[in-house]
């Protein structure tokens, strides 16, 4: 990161010279005075909320009747315990791992596809980057409307959310419409990172289109295909809108997400925000090793 | 024309994948205006559903000044923060500076869920409970990692000596942060704003926890709690038109300035 700008306290001493730790002091000063709006943002909308989500995570914390008093460990062992637990870290996984081979692969092929610049690609890509301007509850209310029997312009009498399994796919397909685009975008900005003298020495080789793709592009596109999958995992994880607008989590109770599950138990009757806070601590925590161990692996393999 | 003739193949492959894209799009508009059984546009062409939505409940005029209001109020929280913040991290050096900065960038790492539950009794212990400036003070904070990160390094690439003639003119670092600095990062800005604003309009489950009068809810809210309100019978027509008067400022603004939206992934893909 550039450096050059930032006010070291032997430059500024040339321009006015009261005593360098006078100045020095007079600089931190100043610096806290402009940080001091983002600090008290970071203090009380994060820090706190993280400090008392700590605390609501032992006690038994009711929606309307608030704090009663020290509830741990049961409000992680009931959390752990509840019917829907298990079922929901699962379809969480499933759905995550499907949303991310089938997003990654997609929007590759797409960005291949326009990756040289023309006025036909440029079309293209604002088509494909169209969807990726809509709110997720918007694009969400759309399908809705689009897999409803008595709306839907699709010919025939398709159950879209009728069955676990349908209703899992319609839902991919809804992520993958809305998000191609932007995923496309972060990996043409890979691709036109990568030297035109590289493609050319692969040529000179005699290396085939495959071979060039496989043996040069992929390598090389490995940090933006590790930062797409690092957002598609961490976002299909706490994937929550679209499953309570197009699915409730229905058909029963089959396409429950982990972060539907902390908002049923906090807000839909259960009304226990201690048991709530418990699990989305144990969310936040899987959350990092999950992360940590993408950015082990995806980092480890680039050289 | 042998190479025409040559790409046609390909452009028609091409041209039907982007149809495929639009397709959903294109046809919400046309049905929330085609005439359907089953919706309040029977016979003809018209707006008979734009009008069931203007008089949902609160009627669509409140809930599109609810939305307004929480987006503007979440771009100038932001702006102002990520502004000052961002000239702090990149000029100055203080104490601390590391430790905030990384602080702030932790945001990113938290879900939102995680933080929601908390900030549900927090608010309330604020007094800004149900309130859409409490609402717009914390979609602020979801926007500050990136656009806290944005501005600075807009402020970093500004050339150095053009700081440093500000302040040899006399101009205190205020003078010259609104004199120099925030016209030489004017794209930054206008990023970060672009951002804050269609992260704001369209968040669902902020609102969804921290809103419970419903004459207070923002329009993604309305426009989902409307489509089982009708007498237990789904108004599709009113959700299609629900879903164009959400869809048409971000489309827009998106085409208006897809330079800016472009960029802002730009930077961090290269610098994430």
């Amino acid at each position: 990161m550039p450096r050059s700008l930032t006010l070291s306290p032997s430059k500024t001493a040339v321009v006015s010279s009261p005593s360098r730790s006078a100045r020095r002091s007079r600089t931190a000063l100043t610096g806290w005075a402009y940080a001091a709006p983002t600090a008290l943002f970071v203090v009380i909308f994060f820090v706190a909320p993280i400090g008392l989500v700590g605390r609501m995570s032992v006690s038994d914390w009711g929606l309307f009747a608030g704090n009663r008093g020290w509830n741990a460990p049961e409000n992680f062992t009931d959390a752990v315990s509840d019917r829907l637990f298990w079922p929901a870290v699962w379809f969480t996984v499933k759905y995550t791992v499907l949303t991310t081979v089938i997003l990654l692969v997609l929007a590759l092929g797409l960005a291949l596809l326009v990756q040289e610049s023309s006025r036909w690609n440029g079309i293209l890509r604002t088509s494909f980057l169209v969807p990726s301007a809509l709110g997720l509850a918007s694009a969400s209310l759309l399908f809705y409307a689009l897999y409803s029997p008595q709306a839907s312009p699709i010919p025939g009498q398709i159950s879209f959310l009728g069955t676990p399994w349908s209703a899992l796919w319609s839902t991919v397909a809804l992520i993958v419409w809305r998000f191609a685009g932007f995923y496309m975008l972060l990996l043409l900005v890979g691709l036109q990172s990568i030297p035109g003298d590289v493609y050319e020495a692969a040529r000179l080789d005699g290396a085939g289109r495959w071979q060039t793709f496989r043996h040069v592009t992929l390598p090389l596109l490995r940090p933006s295909l590790a930062l797409c999958t690092i957002l598609c995992v961490t976002g299909s994880l706490l994937a929550f809108d679209q499953f309570y607008i197009l699915t409730k989590g229905g058909p029963d109770n089959s396409t429950v997400t982990i972060v539907q599950l902390i908002y049923n138990m906090a807000f839909q009757g259960q009304n226990n925000l201690g048991r709530a806070a418990a699990l989305s601590i144990l969310v936040l925590a899987a959350l990092l090793v999950v992360n940590i161990v993408q950015f082990r692996g995806l980092r480890g393999r680039e050289r | 024309m042998s190479r025409l003739l040559l790409r046609t193949p390909q452009h028609v492959l091409t041209g039907g994948l982007a149809l495929i894209f639009l397709f959903p799009l294109v046809w919400a508009s046309l049905a929330s205006v085609a005439p359907h059984a089953g919706t309040q546009q029977t016979d003809g062409w018209g707006f008979a559903n734009y009008d069931t939505l203007a008089h949902y409940q609160a009627g669509i005029a409140q809930y599109l000044f609810n939305s307004f209001a929480i987006s503007l109020m979440t771009v100038l929280f932001t702006l102002f923060a990520s502004v000052t913040g961002g000239y702090a991290f990149a000029m100055f050096r203080f104490p601390g500076r590391n430790a905030l900065f990384l602080l702030t960038l932790a945001i990113l790492m938290v879900p939102y869920a995680t933080l929601l539950i908390p900030l549900y009794v927090l608010l309330n212990s604020l007094g800004l409970q149900n309130s859409l400036i409490g609402l717009a003070l914390v979609l602020s904070m979801f926007q500050l990692p990136f656009a806290t990160f944005m501005m600075r390094i807009s402020f970093e690439a500004v050339p150095g000596e053009l700081r440093e003639a500000a302040l040899i003119d006399g101009c205190g670092s205020l003078r010259a942060l609104q004199r120099v600095l925030i016209p030489a990062a004017k794209p930054g800005l206008i990023t970060v704003g672009l951002f804050a604003f269609l992260a704001a309009w369209n968040d669902f489950i902020t609102p969804l926890v921290l809103i419970s009068d419903s004459d207070k809810v923002p329009l993604p809210l309305a426009v989902a709690n409307l489509r089982g309100q009708v007498m237990g019978i789904v108004d599709y027509g009113a959700t299609e038109a629900g879903v164009v008067v959400l869809a048409l400022p971000c489309i827009v603004f998106f085409l208006a300035l897809q330079r800016h939206y472009v960029r802002g992934f730009m930077s961090g893909a290269l610098k994430g």
